[in-house]
């Protein structure tokens, strides 16, 4: 009984929301991999991109709840979810167009283009906090809970309860549809696999006739839908502010050179590594011990290893040691 | 030689790379028949890899022309060049690693809307061990394999003529004889067939036409049979 | 001489918005302008030493110059009674420890054979080191935080002469300038561990390696009370300069002001902030100097080799990621030196104002703008830039105004652009940054 009670309160406290948080980060670790890989460098802008498609996700969602248009149960934001992507998608091919292309044209060097899209971000950045503010937008409604802690109790009769929210569920079920429809795409069309040989070998890409603007193209696209995803998964589990998601470079990035930068199944393997180390870090273990420890045992501080304020070290840290020791990461990415 | 029924030729070619680049050929000519062999070989610096590039648009000519079966293509880009029937197969990073084979070979058809189920069965004949390959990454394969893939991939726009740049750098002397024999098994399917060759002995013996080029110019041009029995030629090139 | 004559123009033509400001709104604003622009000019300075000299791409200027912040309090502040003893040598104590265990990981990692007796060797002098630092530090840290939880519960600083001397007359104390070398010290330590870490791969790499050093640095300096109160702030930090109010107890400069036809209240802030200035541009000058002679000596020349041509300088036997530590950390420390400055300036320490896009991003703006590679372009970026931070505000503002004069007052969409202002001016230094590196990536002043 002790046992299921310590499992039950892991579950509450670590499994899940690390399995969520995991999913959120690796929709956007997907996003940065795909341009580094793509466009070869690291999207300073990305946070932000995230920010700006959530953004329109909740403009939308409190259209549409002034509207009295709801899904029930399900969030509304799910409702607003393809407007916020088609902006989003207008934003980035914008940007690209106007800023982007001439570095490609000229054959800049990858830190050249890190530096604009740090312009980018800026402009971005400001834009967000122009139009919805700096501040919190609380904007998940429906059911709270899949299961609460009391039905959960009556349900199993164990002293400790278990919750899942909602958003929690839709989290995990969006990224896994988005993520196998993503790798459908990459691994069966042949748009996807000319994006692929493009990463792989840009000049024999060319001598294959693959029109690098289409790729491009694509690829923006595509980083704007993950990116908005990813924004508003993280918004409706947690909150919208966009200074947040600015911070969320860093969990993000680790991610994505963790798994291996360009190599998606790599970021995703990184989102989960970030998630679950950042979580079970900065728990206060006392809860799940004092079920599976002898009484006279009992840890008397929390147990807790560093506390929840240094959670970007534990990201930090592990890209330390990534970088030390294995620079093209977990799985094998594109060249240190 | 005659090359007025040339499939393809880089007439009197002088030029070299980038706009305000230092001439590399000079008044240089290159052509293949249709279905044969033409090689091209010469010491180190002596611009061969640049002379079977210049036929694919990748060099500013300044002067000369190329002509692929009569059509004057010497403003077509290399992408065009491909359109055109033009199959062409860089020395280094030929083939895509992370990919799978077939999907190695899908890619070399990008440009074709049409079914090419065809031509890949076409070339798992011709190369057996792709077909059994067909699904591991093109990156773990072993040199002489992963030529194949490469040679595979150029072959998928079914191109009438298959430019190849030092095909066997880099593998052990008995694949290259296999590759060399799979390159006289496609030639004998009616596609032309330019390469640049280190090995110069051994391509010799396989070509039809064989080009020696000196500091971008033609020294020698003759039959591979003549070039081989040519006292100087042996004597500078191929080691007595 | 036309580049020369180009160049004094500019810098004519910065001096003149200064002057501007002095004229049209007060030289008390123009002065407050003047001295954070040297200071950004100085953080300029380090920047361009790192990304215009060696090309390293660093991110986290605001961790460094937040330390350089730090430096200030644990130099100037005075030291709070009974800390040490209660629990600051514990805390000490448990720093050590913790350090030594990073060693002795180290240590046992390069000493031991790889495999399994390795890997777990090292884990468990980690875990072990981290309960042992964990129980040492944590009761230290309890002790230090009980004191005087409402004004002090910190360590204070090593001021002891402020502590010894009479507290009631306000005056100047020249000891807080020790803090600056200090500040660079600091932050030169932080850049030593990032640069060993992330130099020598990809150049985005030590970008984001600087990021989350610099959101580490934050984080530490808001979350530990001990070491400088976190959110709760330090305030009043000696100063180098002497007081508004002890000045205008002063005759003798209440005289003097009357000569000049000023009001006693006016000069003193004039004076103090004048004073500020001149302290600010003698180190200004004296870094502008020593990055002159680098840029010029045959290092300097050899960092730039190595910039533009990696491959070429490893050849010839140059160590390149040797060299980039090096200059990586000089150019952090002087970032560090300003930050130090800066909160000399503010006199107190708020960890919670820090934010990457002032502290970093405006930084950088000011080296791109101003001419990467270029010591003078960074010091023209620093002013110009910082000058336009503070005034494209109001100028936003008025704009604003004037675009919406024809809504109503409490229209609503009057409402929302007017509160959107203070955000303006982070679109239009990107706006800037883009343009700047599209049209002319060179800068102002190019690089010779």
């Amino acid at each position: 009984m002790d046992f299921l009670n310590a499992l039950v309160v892991l579950s509450n406290f670590v499994l899940i929301p690390a399995v969520a948080y995991g999913s959120q980060l690796a929709l956007g670790a997907l996003g940065v991999t795909l341009i580094y890989g793509i466009l070869r460098f690291s999207n300073f802008a990305h946070g932000d991109t995230m920010a700006f498609g959530t953004m329109i996700v909740v403009l939308v969602t409190y259209l549409f709840q002034s509207w009295g248009i709801s899904l029930g149960p399900l969030p509304t934001a799910l409702l607003a979810l393809p407007f916020g992507i088609l902006g989003c998608m207008l934003l980035v091919l914008f940007t690209d167009r106007a800023v982007y292309r001439f570095y490609r044209q000229q054959k800049a060097k990858p830190v050249v283009l890190v530096i604009v899209s740090m312009g980018v971000m800026f402009i971005m950045n400001g834009l967000v906090r122009f139009i919805i503010g700096p501040n919190d937008q609380r904007f998940a409604d429906g059911e709270r809970f899949i299961i609460s802690v009391r039905e959960f109790k009556q349900l199993t009769g164990l002293s400790e309860g278990l919750a899942i929210r909602t958003t929690q569920g839709i989290t995990v079920v969006t990224a896994l549809v988005v993520v196998t429809l993503l790798f459908w795409f990459l691994n069966r069309t042949r748009t996807g696999k000319s994006m692929r040989a493009y990463s792989d070998n840009e000049d024999l890409a060319l001598l294959s006739g693959i029109n690098p603007e289409r790729v491009v193209l694509y690829t923006w696209l595509i980083v704007a839908a993950l990116a908005t995803v990813a924004g508003t998964l993280y918004g409706l589990d947690k909150t919208f502010k966009p200074f947040t998601y600015f911070q969320l470079l860093l969990p993000i990035f680790a991610a994505a050179i963790v798994g291996g930068l360009g190599n998606p199944l790599g970021a995703i393997a990184g989102g989960f590594v970030i998630a679950f180390s950042e979580v079970t870090i900065t728990y206060a273990w006392k809860k799940v011990l004092k079920y599976l420890l002898p009484e006279n045992l009992e840890p008397s501080s929390l147990m807790q290893l560093i506390s929840t304020d240094y959670k970007f070290a534990v990201s930090f840290a592990i890209l330390v040691i990534v970088l030390l020791f294995k620079p093209t990461g977990l799985f094998k990415g594109k060249s240190v | 030689m005659s090359t007025e029924n040339a499939f393809l030729i880089g007439d009197g070619m002088t030029g070299g790379y980038g706009k305000s680049g230092p001439d590399i050929l000079h008044d240089c000519t290159i052509a293949v028949n249709k279905g044969e062999i033409a090689v091209i070989v010469g010491p180190n610096g002596a611009g061969k890899s640049t002379a079977m590039k210049a036929t694919f648009g990748m060099l500013n000519l300044r002067q000369g022309s190329v002509r692929l079966d009569g059509r004057d293509i010497t403003d077509l880009t290399p992408q065009a060049r491909v359109a055109a029937g033009m199959g062409f197969v860089p020395q280094t990073s030929n083939i895509f690693t992370s990919m799978t084979v077939e999907e190695n070979l899908e890619m070399g058809a990008f440009i074709r809307r049409d079914d090419f189920r065809d031509t890949i069965a076409q070339i798992y004949d011709l190369f057996p061990i792709l077909k059994e390959k067909r699904n591991q990454a093109a990156g773990e394969l072993s040199g002489g394999q992963r030529q194949q893939v490469a040679v595979g991939r150029a072959l998928m726009t079914q191109p009438k003529v298959l430019l190849l740049d030092e095909p066997t750098a880099g593998v052990s002397p008995i694949v290259m004889d296999e590759l060399f024999d799979r390159i006289i098994e496609v030639a004998r399917t009616g596609i032309s067939i330019l390469m640049v060759e280190q090995n110069a002995r051994q391509a010799l013996e396989i070509a039809d036409k064989g080009y020696v080029l000196v500091t971008g110019r033609n020294a020698h041009t003759g039959t591979g049979k003549d070039l081989l029995a040519d006292p100087e030629v042996r004597q500078s090139f191929l080691g007595g | 001489m036309s580049e020369t004559t180009k160049n004094i123009a500019l810098f004519a033509l910065v001096a003149g918005l200064f002057i501007a400001t002095g004229m049209m709104q007060s030289w008390n604003a123009s002065l407050t302008i003047l001295n954070m622009a040297l200071i950004s000019a100085i953080m300029a300075l380090g920047v361009n030493l790192q990304w215009g000299f060696a090309g390293l791409f660093n991110v986290g200027v605001m961790g460094f110059v937040a330390l350089g912040g730090l430096a200030t309090v644990l130099i100037g502040a005075k030291p709070v009674e009974g800390a040490w003893t209660a629990g600051g040598f514990q805390i000490l104590l448990a720093l050590v420890l913790g350090a030594a265990t990073i060693v002795a990981a180290i240590l046992a990692y390069a000493k031991l054979p790889a495999g399994r007796i390795r890997n777990i060797g090292v884990l468990a002098i980690l875990l072990v080191g981290f309960f042992v630092y964990r129980a040492v530090f944590d009761p230290g840290v309890a002790a230090v935080e009980a004191i005087n939880p409402a004004t002090n519960g910190n360590l204070g600083g090593l001021n002891w002469l402020a502590a010894a001397r009479d507290s009631s007359v306000r005056q100047a104390d020249l000891f807080v300038l020790l803090a600056w070398p200090v500040g660079g010290l600091l932050a030169a330590g932080a850049a030593w561990i990032i640069g060993k870490t992330a130099l020598g791969l990809r150049s985005d790499y030590l970008a984001i390696a600087t990021l989350g050093i610099a959101e580490i640095i934050i984080a530490i300096m808001k979350n530990e009370d001990w070491l400088a109160r976190g959110v709760k702030n330090v305030s009043g930090l000696p100063r180098p300069v002497p007081y508004e109010v002890t000045l205008q107890d002063s005759a003798s400069f209440v005289d003097r002001a009357a000569g000049l036809g000023l009001d006693a209240t006016t000069a003193s802030t004039l004076w103090v902030k004048t004073l500020y200035a001149g302290l600010f541009a003698v180190v200004l000058i004296l870094l502008l100097v020593m990055a002159q002679a680098a840029l010029k000596s045959p290092w300097g020349r050899m960092m730039r080799a190595i910039r533009d041509n990696e491959v070429a300088a490893q050849a010839m036997g140059k160590d390149v990621t040797k060299r980039h530590l090096q200059i990586f950390i000089l150019g952090s420390a002087i970032c560090g030196i300003a930050g130090a400055m800066m909160t000399t300036l503010d006199g107190q320490l708020t960890p919670g104002t820090y934010q990457p896009l002032r502290f970093t991003f405006l930084i950088w703006l000011m080296v791109i703008v101003g001419g990467s590679g270029n010591n003078f372009g960074a010091v023209l970026g620093g002013f110009l830039i910082y000058f336009l931070w503070i005034q494209v505000e109001p100028m936003g503002a008025w704009l604003i105004g004037v675009l919406t004069s024809g809504l109503a007052d409490g229209n609503p969409v009057k409402e929302h652009l007017q509160g959107g202002v203070a955000y303006m001016r982070l679109m239009t230094m990107g706006v800037v940054l883009l343009l700047v590196l599209r049209f002319s990536p060179r800068g102002l002043i190019p690089e010779k």
